[in-house]
């Protein structure tokens, strides 16, 4: 699957309270959620998202708390996927969980631009600037993790499990 | 073949599956001993849960939720949040559901009730439930999904981790705690410095440590990036879970050839009471370097430091002082029977009146959901785990991380302030 749209860039240890901050975590719905989405470190974004956009953080991104909301408002608000350096365990753990599509890759996170557009092949990992042509490669997935993807998240893992 | 050593996570995860030797990297699938989910996490698992078309919970006894962060309930969202996971409790009969009054902030109470550990994996759907660490347990936070999942199969997937193993040697200073010694390390080694990796409290200053001590440094492992914070099972350990435990259970101990991603050693003698800075954990110095910040607020509590040792440390700094004027110092026991025993011991007292408001417990100021939020422009002390931007409040207010220690004299004196200035 290939994913396109417009970058929005932050910087290290992008943490789940900013994702989203806990004062709104009095409720699960992630349209109410996404409209909070990152506020506390860009006011603009839930505005300036549109569909197929692309987030890319530096290290650690997701860090702090457990919240499966944080990467449920990304989702809602219309980000297909997150680039990173590398990402806080239980992020990444909810990201897969919920099919939020994550990649790691130091190199494309350190050099693509705020703004740019670019393109990113879900299945072999290649990330594309469109205006340069300059391709980064993402680290693909450990195997089990690609089952879990594949399967349509953890949930349906599970109901395929107990249905047999 | 030889059998190689292995360290107290890799045995405890290899126990909960069907090998006889795990390696880290390696992905299994393993049984969990207990599930943990609060009013913020556990709604969300209960939609998904739905989905799976399991009608009933694994184990109604290996399941804990405690409403313990927007209660008692701030507003009416939270409220019908807390209606739902309460409704979940009575349908499934969830054995070890805790109301407002009975309740306490989670890694406060699981422990206090027996239900954490040793050899055990716990799963909580809390970044904190690493707490149970220094119970010997692999307790891990993850999301509400993976709560879903295992509240149907008693199973989770999860990643063998490395180990980093820390060897804290010599003798703590006066006024220098587990708080300090964690807050000294994630300085050291960053707020990613184990990501993904299982860190092991080890040496000296760590067999030195209370019960109360030890759990304050396990909790704040995510804060590293860790998945769990392990501490040897010693008399201590046993001493703490005599008249405790709901379950047998075994501990597991590292062999002295097990391989280590890294070993760190430090020496405690030189460490002093740390304060982190906003906006990260990782922001350390020593108080004396501290600067002198002026304070609005001093929170004292949360599942990182609402233990009796860590009321017992305030209260012999404010016994006969007074809250200095400028300063709201707000004090949260982390539980009903934590609570209770301050009461007896006269500490509430000595907080009420020195000036301090004591509140149930709850988790309230820690994630800037109630009972303390700050405004813009305002800092607190805290004796909390985090320091994010906006984490107390408005994104411009700052939160100072410190020991109750700290907290404490740094409240009567209205700026950060080490103990002995005080005492």
């Amino acid at each position: 699957m290939k994913l396109k749209g417009k970058v929005f860039k932050y910087g290290d240890n992008v943490d789940t309270d900013v994702i989203i901050p806990a004062r709104y975590l009095n409720t699960s719905d992630p349209k109410e959620l996404a409209r909070h989405c990152m506020e506390d470190i860009d006011k603009n974004f839930a505005s300036e998202v549109e569909p197929g956009d692309i987030i890319i953080g530096g290290r650690n991104f997701g860090s702090g708390s457990s919240r499966e909301h944080a990467p449920l408002a990304i989702k809602a608000s219309g980000v297909s996927c997150v680039i990173a350096k590398s990402f806080a365990r239980i992020f990444y753990r909810n990201s897969i969980n919920i099919g939020l599509p994550i990649l790691i890759s130091p190199e494309a996170a350190e050099n693509i631009e705020a703004g740019a557009r670019i393109e990113v092949d879900l299945d072999t990992g290649k990330i594309t600037e469109l205006e340069s042509g300059r391709t980064y490669q993402a680290d693909p997935f450990p195997a089990y993790m690609q089952e879990l993807i594949k399967a349509g998240g953890l949930i349906e893992k599970v109901k395929r499990e107990v249905g047999q | 073949m030889i059998k190689m050593g292995m360290t107290m996570v890799e045995k405890i995860i290899a126990a909960h599956t069907e090998h006889e030797t795990v390696k880290p990297g390696q992905i299994v699938n393993a049984r969990v001993d207990m599930i943990l989910g609060n009013d913020v996490t556990t709604p969300v698992a209960i939609r998904e849960f739905e989905k799976t078309g399991v009608d009933k919970v694994f184990d109604k006894d290996r399941i804990a939720i405690v409403p313990d962060h927007f209660t008692p309930n701030k507003d009416i969202k939270s409220a019908e949040q807390v209606r739902m996971i309460r409704e979940f409790a009575r349908k499934h009969g969830i054995t070890y559901y805790f109301e407002v009054g009975r309740m306490g902030i989670e890694h406060c109470l699981l422990p206090e009730q027996g239900l954490a550990l040793p050899g055990e994996i716990i799963i909580g759907a809390d970044s904190h439930t690493c707490t149970y660490g220094a119970l010997n347990a692999l307790g891990t936070g993850v999301g509400s999904t993976d709560l879903a999942a295992a509240m149907a199969t008693g199973h989770l997937w999860f990643r063998v981790p490395e180990t980093i193993k820390f060897v804290y040697n010599g003798k703590l200073n006066k006024w220098v705690s587990g708080k300090d010694l964690i807050l000294y390390t994630i300085g050291d080694i960053g707020v990613d410095g184990a990501l993904y990796k299982a860190m092991e409290f080890t040496g000296e200053a760590i067999e030195s440590l209370s019960m109360d001590g030890r759990m304050t440094m396990s909790n704040m492992a995510i804060e590293a990036g860790g998945k769990c914070g392990l501490i040897a099972y010693d008399e201590k350990t046993e001493a703490y879970l005599k008249n405790r435990a709901v379950r047998e259970y075994t501990p597991y101990y590292s062999d002295p050839d097990a391989e280590y991603a890294r070993v760190i050693e430090y020496d405690v003698s030189k460490i002093e009471p740390q304060v982190a800075f906003p906006h990260l954990p990782e922001n350390t110095r020593p108080v004396s370097e501290a600067g002198g910040v002026k304070i609005d607020q001093a929170v004292i509590g949360s599942c990182t430091n609402g233990r009796m040792e860590d009321l017992r440390i305030a209260a012999e700094i404010l016994d006969g002082k007074k809250i200095h004027p400028d300063v709201r110092c707000i004090i949260f026991p982390g539980t009903q029977e934590i609570y209770m025993e301050a009461l007896k011991e006269g500490l509430i007292e000595v907080f009420i009146a020195a000036g301090a408001a004591v509140s149930t417990p709850t988790c309230g100021p820690c994630l800037g959901g109630h009972m303390g939020i700050l405004a813009s422009g305002e800092k607190a002390i805290s004796t909390t785990n985090r320091n994010f931007v906006g984490r107390m409040g408005h994104p411009e207010s700052e939160v100072y991380l410190a020991s109750p220690a700290v907290a404490a004299a740094s409240a009567v004196k209205g700026f950060i302030t080490h103990p002995e200035e005080v005492v």
